[in-house]
């Protein structure tokens, strides 16, 4: 065996050595390792966009782990939910840290994810070969989604209770089936106990484990493809003599330790909020949910968590129920179809026109303003302003097909540029 | 010459109201309209020595409605640094053992049929509402002998809970003044003094507050104290971890 292919089979000497070719026999963990980490080129112009991938799958083990030290000793019913969580936040030894990461960490989740997928409109990941990619990650934001709000409920808060409601109740607007599904989804005639349970099952079970499934498939389907860059060249177009993209570095050791820089910066910015605002200001804990859920007393306003207030701002855009559910529901869907809305023959914004630049900048002013508007009472001037603000949103998708078509662009280069 | 009096006095306490943090009830006459809405507690939960002032507050006046019933005895004497022999004499309820939560003895039934509805329990009023909530409420209290309670407040106007701090802080009416045809809050006006000064009492609420805000979050002092380790490591290994990203990448252009 020469020194470079013992090297390869990850050959030690020793019995240390012989177990670990006793394992590789049988288990491929050299090889997996090597394709799917140290000869796994990926480009090496990724900027800062580039961080939220492994920082969404830190925040993702995060809550698995504080989530499973919590069912501890949380206590699910409509009668024991409450007071569980205060025990956990007194009585167990840093019960109040497990929890405030786990609260705060629902929110950093949502923060990676969205920034995330805003680095896939930024520089069109989205578009061929990656339209499975970007389904995968869809349904994972659809799952984080149900997983954050059946979350949400478990604390038995005044506005757990509420927000079930209201969510809960948008099923009703579904024509026909809509009052026996919601009859259905709760188990009872009102949110109560039997919901509670039923939730907590599918929060800790159900949705994790599509999660983490889904998370498989994510990333099986990103090595497959390689990951997109700031410029939207394929570096597999251009190898050198050994078959490597010459535009591309192994994943590991180049990337896994510029990730540990973003982990590190993470984790700084979490132990900010989690040790001195773990409520940030109403955002991350409501003040209404310090109150045992309470079915006469409605918390006014209610609003859901600031990672659903720009769809919330749509629902209540609308006057007729039936007809703002369905908005809200194209609103979420919309992203799913961006791969076959987006014509523009370049991926980048970088080497797009001011055609596509202008239209994602209304998509962004407008998603932050109706998140805002979302956390607002439904009276004017917000009513009005998040029907404003909804236009530039719905029109960034769905006139796609039209804009980037005839939006100039700038030749794309043949190799990946740097950019401080 | 009242007035210059008042105001050469005004000037004369302005450092040490400010130094409170917040204004007296009871400006005098003629002043502009009393701001209650932007009075904040401007407590502190490191100041143990207001907190151990509030937690006796809290068992001289309020227990004998409100309950803490998160909170044990026992911890509250820990983190309150109360020996064990002063907590069991003066602040453990007549009944409770140390390792009790601490809980009214007034029957839940009775407290609805004398007040309308049952006291709350306080262990999360300040996080459920504020600190400077509690503390607008505990200062609002107005004499209306027209209510059953014979008073009402600001903060939480239609209050089924009587001023039941008017001995220490005397009875005090809401002067209305009006504005487009309605009555509105203008000041308060002393009918009758209590027990301690205008000073004094607003000491007494602080601590008060600043008790309930402890009670809310207990482990917030010391989850403040930790943070500040985790951080400046967190901040050490960011450090590190840039440093070794730059060696590795040095030669990748």
């Amino acid at each position: 065996m020469t020194p470079d292919a013992a090297n390869k089979t990850g050959y030690r000497a020793g019995a240390i050595g012989r177990l670990w070719s006793w394992i590789n026999q049988r288990l491929p963990v050299d090889t997996f390792w090597r394709s799917q980490l140290s000869e796994y080129y990926a480009p090496k112009n990724f900027n800062v966009w580039y961080f939220f991938g492994s920082l969404a799958l830190l925040a993702l083990v995060m809550q698995l782990v504080t989530g499973i030290f919590l069912t501890m000793f949380y206590k699910v019913g409509a009668a024991t939910s409450f007071d569980s969580v205060e025990f956990i936040m007194r009585e167990v030894r840093f019960g109040w840290l497990i929890r405030y990461l786990h609260s705060a960490g629902a929110s950093a989740f949502f923060i990676v994810v969205y920034l995330h997928m805003y680095r896939a409109l930024l520089y069109g990941s989205y578009k061929a070969p990656r339209e499975l990619l970007w389904l995968f990650g869809m349904i994972i934001y659809l799952a984080l989604m149900a997983e954050a709000f059946l979350g949400y409920v478990l604390p038995w808060g005044n506005m757990s209770f509420w927000a079930a409601t209201v969510i809960v109740n948008l099923f009703g607007t579904i024509p026909g089936v809509g009052p026996g599904l919601v009859e259905w989804i709760r188990g009872d005639y009102g949110i109560a106990d039997a919901t509670l349970n039923r939730f907590f099952s599918l929060h800790v079970a159900a949705v994790p484990l599509v999660l983490l499934l889904l998370v498989a498939l994510h990333l099986v389907a990103l090595h497959e493809v390689g990951s997109n860059n700031p410029d939207g060249v394929e570096i597999k177009d251009n190898k050198d003599a050994k078959g490597r993209p010459i535009d591309g570095i192994p994943f590991h050791p180049y990337y896994t330790v510029k990730d540990i820089v973003g982990v590190c910066v993470f984790l700084t910015l979490l132990a900010i909020v989690v040790f001195f605002v773990p409520t940030f200001g109403d955002l991350f804990l409501e003040k209404a949910n310090f109150e045992p859920a309470n079915p006469l007393s409605t918390p006014d306003p209610i609003s859901p968590s600031w990672y659903f207030t720009p769809y919330y701002a749509i629902l209540r855009a609308v006057p007729d129920q039936r007809i703002g559910a369905l908005l809200m529901l194209i609103a979420v869907v919309s992203f799913f179809f961006l791969p076959w809305l987006d014509r523009s023959p370049v991926k980048s914004m970088r080497y797009r026109g001011w055609i596509s630049r202008t239209f994602l900048g209304l998509f962004t002013i407008s998603f932050l303003v109706l998140m805002y508007l979302g956390t607002q009472p439904a009276q004017e001037p917000y009513v009005t302003m998040a029907r404003i603000f909804a236009v530039p949103y719905f029109a960034y998708f769905w006139l796609m097909p039209f804009y980037s078509r005839i939006d100039s662009v700038k030749p794309v280069p043949e190799r990946v540029t740097f950019h401080g | 010459m009242a007035k210059f009096t008042a105001l050469v006095l005004t000037l004369l306490a302005a450092p040490l109201v400010l130094s409170a943090a917040e204004p007296a009830a009871g400006e005098p006459e003629g002043s502009a309209p009393l701001r209650w809405e932007s009075w904040h507690a401007g407590n502190d939960v490191a100041d143990l020595g207001s907190l151990q002032r509030g937690a006796r507050n809290f068992m001289n006046y309020c227990i004998g409605c409100h309950s803490l019933k998160y909170l044990r005895y026992q911890r509250m004497g820990d983190d309150l640094q109360i020996p064990t022999a002063e907590l069991s004499a003066d602040l453990v309820a007549p009944g409770s053992t140390n390792l009790d939560y601490i809980v009214t003895s007034m029957p839940a039934a009775d407290a609805a049929n004398w007040f309308g509805k049952t006291p709350p329990d306080l262990s999360l009023i300040a996080r459920s509402r504020s600190p400077d909530y509690i503390y607008r409420f505990l200062k609002t209290f107005y004499s209306d002998p027209g209510r059953s309670t014979r008073s009402d407040n600001l903060a939480y106007p239609g209050t089924s809970m009587p001023a039941v701090l008017s001995d220490l802080e005397g009875v005090k009416a809401a002067v209305l003044r009006d504005v487009k045809n309605e009555k509105v809050f203008d000041h308060f006006q002393a009918l009758s003094p209590g027990n301690l000064t205008p000073e004094q009492f607003d000491g007494f609420v602080r601590d008060t507050v600043n008790f309930l805000d402890y009670v809310g979050d207990p482990a917030q002092v010391e989850r403040r104290t930790i943070g500040l380790w985790v951080v400046l490591f967190l901040l050490l290994l960011s450090a590190f971890a840039l440093a070794l990203k730059k060696e590795y990448w040095k030669d990748v252009h």
